[in-house]
């Protein structure tokens, strides 16, 4: 504590001072709004003008009734649309449960490819190995091996479900790539950070656990959610092995009508999901950004 | 401050809060050319927010700032043009790390000034020199000391040859032997005619460099003058206190 450190502050609390704002301010912030109402309006103009010409161009377009007839038929939507929501719940657990076993896995591999000495070495090299490999593997390979390779065996007291065959090659092809996202993180983190945590004290692991993960994560909050939502996409490819999701369900309905709507109102669905997805992360990443920010304008 | 020659920036009834909390509380003040300003007060008096305020990195709720005297505040100003033509040197340096010293140093030269390379390297490694850094261009920041990062982080400011030089506690961060080596470079650009405002708690420096001393509390200037007023026949009770505690600790 420095002598400049102790002395008293005078009162700052805003109530203690008859403050007035001046003409100058008044005149600046009446600029500022007429410039935001400026620039909203300009948006707004923009953004309809550009939606018109787009929907001209395809109302417009030769094959316009008959491609309307074909993907958007709101007869064969209403008729598909139970199937698919049927098919999305497989989806839906699909994702919550392979999603947060990737997020498990892709960590720990990621540690595990970070800890340092010789005495890990084995983790490590086995780590490594592993992304190296189902990072390359296609992930349509990787299914397949595990949907029929598995149940081929014919092992006593192992699953011959589709489902739970198919979400385990998800975790291990989605763990590769999250474990890398990871491992991003923890490397983008200053070594000054680490020496602070080293010099009070914390060991190597609370290091990592106190200090260098609670910072890697945080950046790494976009990428794992392209990765999360790719993972609810992939989710769809369960249905090789038979099992009925959203996706397997409109083409279910499409195959037996030849209309395509199926496919559209399933691929709106996906979009309906990832977007509240996005918002809730993106809110979540601000505020913790508010909360620390030296603040500033720019 | 004599009035006769234009001031070089000028502040004017400045208002500056954060949510509650008052910060600037009408910060008159004026810094003629090839004067050095020495801003003074406890930690938290708002010294750092008025060098920011001056940069345009805080937006002010009140009040006029005026460089050269056209108005910087204005919103119809372009920051970034207000702010090529000062050059800020920040407490924790603010170096790229990714950049070594002589990329650190020649960024804004040649990508906001358009200045060619081999002019921008000469002009760097010519200000490197002059500050005792001379092999030391092709360094990573971080494999440099303190005082080292931090003279590089002046360097920087300087090369775009700014008319208005902000120095925001550069010290502090210093042992006693690197402050003296930063504080010669100060006292150096000083001679050389730049204009200057600076925080700082070096208050020997702030009396021996200064030609005006403000004394800031609790977001007012509560006592400005020359070194000698200031430091020696204080006006105000609070800042006789200050001076008083600093004197108690050995640091006057």
């Amino acid at each position: 504590m420095t002598a400049e450190g102790s002395v008293d502050a005078a009162p700052k609390d805003a109530a203690h001072d008859t403050y007035v704002p001046s003409a100058r301010r008044l005149e600046r912030e009446r600029f500022k709004r007429a410039r935001a109402r400026r620039a909203t309006a300009v948006a707004a103009v923009s953004t309809l003008v550009t939606g018109v010409v787009l929907l001209l161009v395809v109302v417009n377009s030769p094959g316009w009734p008959r491609t309307r007839q074909t993907f958007f038929s709101l007869h064969y939507a209403r008729e598909a649309l139970p199937d698919i929501l049927e098919g999305l719940w497989l989806n839906v657990r699909l994702l919550a449960v392979c999603g947060s076993a990737v997020l498990v896995l892709g960590m720990l591999i990621a540690v595990a490819r970070t800890l340092r000495g010789p005495v890990f070495f084995p983790l490590r090299a086995l780590a490594t190995a592993y992304t190296d490999f189902f990072r390359g593997l296609p992930l349509i390979i990787c299914l397949l091996m595990v949907v029929f390779g598995i149940p081929a065996l014919r092992l006593q007291g192992v699953t011959t479900d589709p489902v739970l065959l198919g979400g385990t090659a998800l975790v291990l092809t989605y763990s590769a790539y999250v474990a890398e996202v990871f491992r991003a993180g923890i490397e983008s983190v200053h070594p000054s950070q680490r020496a602070a945590a080293r010099s009070l004290g914390l060991s190597g692991g609370q290091t990592l656990r106190f200090v260098v993960l609670p910072q890697a994560v945080r950046r790494v909050v976009p990428p794992l959610l392209n990765d999360l939502v790719s993972l609810q996409k992939d989710t769809g490819l369960v249905s090789i092995a038979g099992a009925v999701d959203a996706v397997y369900a409109a083409q279910i309905t499409a195959s037996k009508s030849f209309n395509y709507t199926p496919y559209v109102v399933a691929g709106l669905i996906f979009v309906a999901l990832t977007i509240p997805m996005t918002r809730f992360t993106d809110s979540v990443t601000a505020r913790m950004d508010r909360r620390r920010a030296q603040g500033g304008i720019v | 401050m004599s009035g006769s020659s234009q001031a070089v920036l000028r502040l004017e009834a400045v208002r500056k809060t954060f949510g509650r909390s008052v910060v600037l509380r009408d910060v008159d003040l004026e810094v003629a050319p090839h004067t050095v300003t020495a801003l003074i007060g406890a930690s938290g008096s708002g010294k750092s927010t008025l060098l920011r305020c001056a940069n345009l990195l805080e937006e002010i709720d009140d009040g006029a700032i005026y460089l050269d005297g056209m108005e910087i505040t204005d919103p119809r100003a372009d920051p970034d043009a207000v702010r090529r033509r000062i050059g800020v040197v920040f407490q924790a340096y603010n170096l790229f790390p990714h950049m070594t010293v002589l990329e650190n140093i020649t960024l804004a030269p040649r990508r906001v000034h358009g200045v060619p390379r081999a002019e921008a390297e000469d002009r760097a490694r010519e200000l490197l020199e002059r500050l005792g850094l001379g092999g030391r261009a092709g360094e990573y920041p971080d494999r440099l000391s303190g005082g080292q990062q931090q003279r590089v982080a002046i360097v920087r400011a300087l090369a775009v040859r700014p008319r208005l030089l902000l120095l925001d506690e550069i010290t502090a961060a210093l042992d006693p032997e690197l402050v003296g080596e930063v504080l010669g470079v100060v006292r150096g650009l000083k001679d050389e005619g730049m204009t200057m405002v600076l925080a700082t708690h070096e208050m020997g420096f702030a009396r021996d460099v200064a030609d005006q001393v403000c004394f800031l509390d609790g977001g007012v200037v509560l006592e400005r003058g020359t070194p000698a007023e200031v430091f020696g026949e204080p006006r105000e009770e609070r800042t006789r206190r200050f001076l008083g505690r600093l004197v108690e600790a050995g640091r006057l």
